[in-house]
């Protein structure tokens, strides 16, 4: 198993890698000159600007900025955000928490839809509850999360006025308080986010039980006298859940993308806020560390799929 | 000799039968998914509307009309009107055409790259199809909304200082939506390859001397087209989603060129006084990427010929 786990990790690195190579290459290859501001600014003189990017290390040969820029990533050094005065490591590490709450809550909401009705709609396929069940999917993950979440905010903040539509990172309330408005602020994102992965997955976990339950063992186990409420919990479900774990996991990076968009909508204080104020303000220490930690993050949940897979199939062999 | 022909001599049968071609064949199948088929119509609707409308529907997309200003749906505005009394009609007609553009461009996009990648990679084995599909999972496991938000922010001025300020962006949105979607369709068709290669039929073509291009083009490619074909369907969806995406995080065509996720951002912050002006494009995206799933998924059943139907 620790075998296992090490290979998983040493196939894990070189996409690392791959990624660096790949954001490296975007900020290279891209026109514009980090120093443009200073080149329109009458009071730098050029010499003072050439001594800048000799000391930046701009006139190096590419991939020694690409191993200068590597390092620094890897110590922990990622630079200053030219918008907000600070550390971008430290701006990062104060947004995080919440997209990571965020993103973790609706993937247990969508599996708490998506289980059930799945495994429901497998269990009898063609029937009335299995074709509505396809056909809200189509419709759930046909609605982008953007148009769900201004239908949500018209409804509930609007029209009803249940929540507030603005997520504040500041509520004044303590104790008991503050876990309620907590929860009133982030009901609507979680739903909005929540609901979609639940289209999609809900499709996975169906085709993947309809592909358990015509195996021989299935009929075996019917056969014996089970009932079938017992067939389908006991024997259909704890195999068929295998490969929606791998499912699952190749959706994240989807799963960021409509965090993104979700907290720009309801405009919770995530990375994925903060990713798109930095485009918007041109700041591009903050875009790139965003940028790098989503496909840390992609590449860290693909590697505990990976090991997840491994412990719950023994069919897989650790070599 | 006489008694033999009387035996040969067949039973009538009440229909003669004819023979059908496979595309002929595919469509009594794709009939039979009647979502698909509403879908397809209403898709085509949709479609003849967006491309012949602004012939007879003669509104400018930039007429200001300050008495009718967040106007409710009316005779004279039919889906209403914006911020400055532009109507949203015309508007929603010109960003439709935007929109199908993208998805299509992006798509086909998509589809080449995917299946130059898994060809090349289905055929050739060893180290280079290692190589491609490494590259493969390298994309899959990319974070594609922030990384398509970094290359648009790079890219965006040069590209419109190049090409101009429509199809600069045009043309950015395309080749950045296509590159990202790639991948499934590589990994598709290159598993399709890996099997029909070893087919008795391409076998034939390889014995009777056929060059490695001619197995591939009039062999290999025609028989994997089936699942390329409803990836691409598919991709047209994702694509017009993606795109809708970008311009209502502010960052995808400019504010002057109202594509449909554009003038969903713009009504944001007057959704409590003018309701219609986010619902009209909301639904037109949700609709058509809803009916292109569908067919999508028609597809899927009338193309592979495993199925009975």
């Amino acid at each position: 198993m620790l075998n296992y786990i090490l290979r998983r990790l040493l196939i894990a690195l070189p996409s690392l890698l791959g990624i660096s190579v790949v954001l490296f290459t975007v900020l290279a290859l891209a026109p514009g000159d980090p120093f443009e501001d200073l080149a329109n600014n009458p009071s730098v003189p050029p010499e003072v600007r050439m001594a800048l990017r000799v000391q930046f290390g701009l006139d190096d040969p590419i991939w020694q900025r690409y191993l200068s820029w590597l390092s620094s990533m890897f110590q922990g050094n990622w630079g200053f955000s030219f918008v907000s005065r600070i550390n971008v490591d430290q701006l990062i590490l104060q947004r995080l928490p919440v997209t990571l709450v965020v993103i973790g809550l609706s993937q247990l909401l969508a599996m708490l839809v998506a289980l059930p009705v799945g495994i429901l709609s497998a269990a009898k396929p063609y029937s009335w509850f299995d074709r509505i069940a396809s056909t809200l999917a189509f419709v759930g993950f046909s609605l982008p999360t953007f148009f769900t979440g201004v239908i949500f905010i018209l409804f509930f903040s609007i029209y009803l006025g249940w929540f507030p539509f603005v997520y504040r990172s500041d509520l004044s309330a303590t104790g008991l308080d503050w876990w309620w408005q907590q929860f009133r602020q982030s009901i609507m994102p979680i739903t909005v986010l929540g609901l979609f992965q639940a289209a999609s997955m809900m499709r996975y976990v169906r085709s993947a039980v309809l592909d358990v339950i015509r195996l021989d063992y299935v009929t075996t186990a019917r056969s014996k006298g089970l009932a079938e409420r017992t067939v389908i919990t006991k024997h259909v479900v704890r195999n068929a859940l295998i490969p929606v774990v791998t499912l699952v996991a190749l959706q994240m990076p989807a799963v960021f993308g409509g965090a993104i968009v979700t907290e720009q909508i309801f405009r919770i204080p995530g990375i994925g806020s903060l990713l798109i104020d930095a485009i918007l303000r041109n700041d591009t220490p903050v875009i790139m560390a965003v940028t790098f930690v989503f496909s840390c993050l992609v590449i860290f949940f693909n590697l505990m799929a990976d090991l997840l897979y491994g412990w719950l199939d023994p069919r897989i062999s650790y070599r | 000799m006489q008694e033999i022909t009387q035996v040969q001599l067949a039973p009538e049968l009440d229909k003669p039968r004819v023979s059908t071609t496979p595309w002929a064949e595919a469509w009594r199948r794709f009939q039979r998914h009647r979502l698909a088929y509403w879908s397809l119509w209403l898709l085509s609707a949709l479609v003849l509307v967006v491309l012949l409308g602004p012939l007879f529907y003669k509104v400018g997309i930039n007429d200001i009309d300050f008495k009718a200003r967040l106007a409710s749906p009316t005779a004279a505005h039919i889906f209403g009107t914006d911020d400055l009394g532009r109507d949203l009609l015309a508007r929603m007609l010109y960003g439709g055409r935007i929109s199908l553009a993208v998805g299509l461009a992006a798509m086909l996009m998509a589809i080449t790259v995917g299946v130059l990648v898994g060809s090349v990679a289905g055929m050739a084995r060893g180290w280079v199809d290692s190589l491609l599909m490494w590259l493969t999972d390298l994309f899959l496991s990319l974070p594609q909304l922030p990384l398509l938000l970094l290359l648009i922010f790079l890219f965006r001025e040069p590209l419109k200082a190049a090409f101009g300020l429509e199809a600069g962006v045009f043309i950015l949105i395309v080749v950045v939506i296509g590159g990202f979607r790639w991948m499934p369709v590589a990994r598709l068709v290159r598993a399709q390859f890996f099997s029909l290669r070893e087919k008795e039929f391409v076998e034939a073509a390889r014995a009777l001397g056929a060059s490695t291009t001619r197995q591939v083009l009039r062999h290999i490619l025609p028989n994997s087209l089936g699942p390329v074909i409803v990836a691409a369907t598919i991709d047209v969806a994702a694509a017009i989603i993606a795109e809708s995406t970008l311009s209502f995080l502010g960052l995808g065509f400019p504010p002057d060129i109202p594509t449909w996720g554009r003038i969903l951002y713009d009504s944001r912050d007057y959704m409590d006084m003018a309701l219609h002006w986010a619902l009209f494009p909301g639904m037109a995206i949700f609709l058509t990427v809803l009916t292109i799933n569908f067919i999508g998924d028609g597809l899927r059943d009338a193309l592979d010929p495993r199925r009975v139907l």
